[in-house]
């Protein structure tokens, strides 16, 4: 393993940018993919890869095109913050990376919005890859959202899936989110 | 003891309350589910056993042998479905 100090300015200008941006942020308001890694990656010159996973609301889920007309998203104010910042704390001990930032949106959302951001900077693309696809795997199956979809047939509560929790397993983390 | 008991998603629609403060001689909370379910209701109905249901202590996931404490937060909800 190589350690290496970083100049005074690169330091302090990273502790800046940990004030200006909070890894994690739940909210109803939209995000801009552009802003969110310009801030990301600011006066961070380590970096050398960024990489972003973007979830959106489908128009149908288990059923036909066009059925689901809208989404409400449920979470749990606290142990939603602290589920995220503890993923977060769990992907810097496993990979070798620069910064993270998490949204993710509550509320009322239709088709076509932006639900989720998980953008990963590091030196190499390597790390950020892996390190994108850990947290959205843990994020499915570990932090306490809920969604409620509306259709013609009424509302109904988004069931977990099976498989989430198997993406989860190939990092060696025991999910059991599906009884 | 006295713990807090928040619901959430379709659980908490069930029983109709998103949190409720309850005095409790359970010791774990699988024995705290099991008093719960014992209050028949929408309670005995969303909590029964074969049911999908996680829990949180201290808004930390937890498992049914997690052991409560004077003051807890408890959580009731179904498998999380956000991403």
């Amino acid at each position: 393993m190589h350690f290496f100090r970083l100049s005074r300015a690169a330091e302090r200008s990273m502790e800046i940018n940990a004030f200006a941006s909070p890894r994690v942020s739940i909210r109803a308001d939209d995000f801009d993919v552009s802003t969110e890694v310009e801030m990301l990656r600011a006066r961070d010159p380590r970096v050398g890869a960024v990489c972003c996973f973007v979830g959106t609301v489908r128009d149908r889920n288990a059923g036909q095109p066009g059925e689901v007309s809208s989404m409400e998203l449920e979470h749990y104010p606290g142990m939603t913050e602290k589920a995220l910042e503890a993923m977060i704390d769990e992907a810097r001990r496993r990979f070798d990376i620069c910064g993270v930032r998490v949204i993710h949106r509550i509320g009322l959302l239709k088709p076509l919005d932006q639900i989720v951001l998980v953008a990963v900077t590091s030196a190499q693309r390597g790390q950020s890859f892996q390190a994108c696809e850990f947290l959205m795997d843990y994020l499915k199956t570990q932090a306490p959202f809920w969604k409620k979809e509306q259709t013609p047939e009424g509302e109904r509560w988004v069931d977990a899936r099976v498989t989430d929790d198997a993406a989860l397993a190939r990092w060696g983390i025991k999910a059991s989110n599906v009884d | 003891m006295r713990v807090t008991i928040k619901y959430f998603a379709s659980i908490r629609e069930a029983i109709g309350v998103s949190s409720e403060s309850v005095e409790t001689r359970a010791a774990t909370l699988a024995a705290l589910r099991d008093e719960l379910i014992a209050t028949g209701g929408g309670r005995g109905e969303s909590l029964a056993h074969g049911q999908a249901v996680r829990m949180a202590l201290n808004q930390v996931m937890s498992d049914e042998s997690a052991m409560l404490i004077e003051g807890a937060e408890v959580a009731f909800f179904p498998p999380v479905t956000g991403g």
